[in-house]
């Protein structure tokens, strides 16, 4: 089976404007929920060093990775600028019955 | 400089923010001529994993390399490694290289970092005694580390406590020497010292404080350690992290103004507006303390050199960068930014958990620095939000600062 989707969480348990950790077998992700409590998801590994995204900080549209501040918008996955300069993949996300399911590709 | 450079520039020094300079002036569109020049073999590379990935095996040299994918020749880069600048000319506006040519600039970056301060006891030329400063000492670290039995780490400073911290990890047994009464007591306010020396503790470290060392010992290789106590550690291994002396020299002859480090303006130019001086080199006024200073940190070495890039390009904003800086050590980081030592008094956030943080208040309970120490990543979120805090400049309410169920992320909006 290359796409399914798997639970992650219950919609509320990532505050607004904020992101959480998700391990699945051995990926890892960042799961997103933005200020207009739309929800997200990318890889959960900064591309700069091996450096979990969750434990940095969202504003507005972009997560700050928490060791050097390298900066992606989390809807798109893109680095906006150095010291990142690879992009993050991206993950659909769906909520059903307030929980948040992300699809693996 | 005023309005945009076109004529040559050159940097001297191709470690951190020499190479982010010229990356950032390619990036900004500047396409006149660029020089880098570097002593050393490596394209610049960032330090910050030489003590941690590097010694422990998790990185190799080319994970270094800042800008992994940049391409100095495709940029049009002159990168000249291994090649020293030996002479400044500032009449003419020429460089002298170590291989003979001559390099003319309308704008020059000094970008020289610094040098390891050397121990100057008998026996510091013993094989088995190291230092640490390039990918160069980083590599032959690890290998000599690998079948070390037990090292002992002189100095307690940040160097020699990350590499205090792989050393363990590499299963050696390890001894840190340090001359003062706390461990990084030059940077650290002393809760977070005293944190940090638990965790050593904690993780096998035999700490001596206020220690002052004699000599050290052995035939050909290092044997043991010296204490003026007439104490002998033996060893065999010394690892030494006693601090760097900012590479002036060229600035020295030409007559630029030094102090502890290349003195600047607010636009991180010297004495003479054609020249530049960044980086762990770069003496600079506080903006909050208004005293010189000279910052050894990765994020300074950034900042400096996006701000010359910027600067050359035509934007006058005077440099302005809040002071950062991380450590890793075991599966811990600690972290500063501000000027914590600016503080008429300090806030403790206390957790019930494993990590605290410190908030440094000046007299009109205005944010001026924060510290903190955790495991993981754990305090990176807080401390993001605490530097928007100074940033804001207002003043904020201690009882909540120090109430760790008060959020602090709505006192920005505040
Ligand atoms: C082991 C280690 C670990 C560190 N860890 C951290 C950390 O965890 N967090 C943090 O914030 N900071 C850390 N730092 C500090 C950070 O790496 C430095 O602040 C940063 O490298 C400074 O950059 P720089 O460009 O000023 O100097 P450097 O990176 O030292 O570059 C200067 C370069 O100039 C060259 N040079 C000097 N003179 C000449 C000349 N005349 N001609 C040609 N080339 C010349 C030198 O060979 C060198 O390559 C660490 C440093 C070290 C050594
Ligand atoms: S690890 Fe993310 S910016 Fe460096």
């Amino acid at each position: 089976m290359s796409e399914q989707w798997v639970e992650v969480c219950d919609a509320d348990d990532i505050e607004e404007e904020d992101v959480i950790r998700f391990d699945h077998g051995d990926r890892t992700f960042a799961i997103y929920r933005s200020a207009d409590d739309e929800y997200f998801a990318t890889d959960g590994l900064c591309t700069h060093e091996q450096v979990h995204l969750a434990d940095g900080l969202v504003m507005d549209n972009i997560i700050e990775c928490p060791k050097h501040n390298g900066r992606f918008d989390y809807r798109t996955g893109d680095a906006k600028g150095a010291p990142v300069c690879v992009n993050l993949n991206t993950y659909p996300i769906k909520l059903e019955d307030d929980k948040v399911y992300l699809k693996l590709g | 400089m005023s309005g945009q450079i076109t004529g040559p520039v050159a940097i001297v020094g191709a470690g951190h923010s020499g190479g982010r300079t010229a990356l950032a002036l390619r990036e900004q569109g500047y396409r006149g001529p660029l020089v880098l020049i570097g002593e050393e073999s490596y394209v610049p590379y960032e330090r910050p994993p030489l003590s941690k990935q590097l010694l422990l095996g998790a990185a190799e040299a080319p994970d270094c390399y800042l800008d992994k994918r940049a391409d100095y020749t495709g940029l049009d880069i002159d990168l000249h490694l291994e090649c020293s600048a030996v002479r400044l000319d500032r009449d003419k506006r020429t460089l002298k290289l170590s291989d003979g040519s001559i390099v003319d600039y309308q704008a020059l970056i000094l970008a020289t970092g610094g040098q390891v301060r050397q121990l100057t006891i008998p026996g510091n030329d013993l094989e088995g005694v190291h230092y640490l400063r390039t990918l160069k000492d980083a590599t032959a670290l690890r290998a000599s580390l690998l079948d070390a039995r037990h090292c002992v780490v002189i100095g307690g400073g940040f160097i020699g406590l990350e590499v205090a911290s792989s050393a363990r990890q590499m299963g050696c047994e390890v001894s840190v020497l340090e001359a003062t009464d706390r461990l990084a007591a030059r940077v650290l306010p002393t809760p977070i010292s005293h944190y940090l020396h638990d965790l050593h503790r904690h993780n096998g470290v035999d700490i001596r404080l206020e220690c002052r060392i004699q000599r050290l010992e052995g035939t050909d290789k290092v044997e043991a350690v010296v204490l003026e106590s007439g104490e002998i550690l033996s060893c065999d291994r010394v690892v030494v992290g006693i601090g760097i002396i900012p590479n002036t020299a060229l600035a020295e002859t030409s007559g630029l103004d030094t102090g502890n480090g290349i003195r600047v303006n607010a636009h991180l130019q010297t004495n003479d507006p054609a020249i530049y001086a960044i980086g762990d080199v770069c003496e600079h006024r506080s903006p909050m303390t208004a005293s010189w200073c000279r910052q050894e940190t990765w994020r300074n070495a950034e900042d400096q050199a996006r701000h010359v890039a910027h600067h050359l390009l035509g934007d006058p904003t005077p440099f302005q960068s809040l002071p950062a800086f991380w450590s890793d050590q075991y599966d811990a980081s600690l972290q500063l930014i501000g000027n914590p030592s600016a503080a008429a008094h300090t806030i403790v956030r206390p957790h019930d958990d494993d990590h605290i943080l410190l908030f440094h208040l000046d007299a009109s309970a205005r944010l001026v620095g924060v510290s903190g120490f955790g495991p993981g990543n754990r305090i990176s979120k807080d401390i993001k939000i605490s530097a928007q805090l100074i940033n804001n400049g207002g003043p904020l309410d201690p009882a909540g600062l120090a109430d760790p169920t008060v959020k602090l992320k709505p006192m920005l909006k505040a």
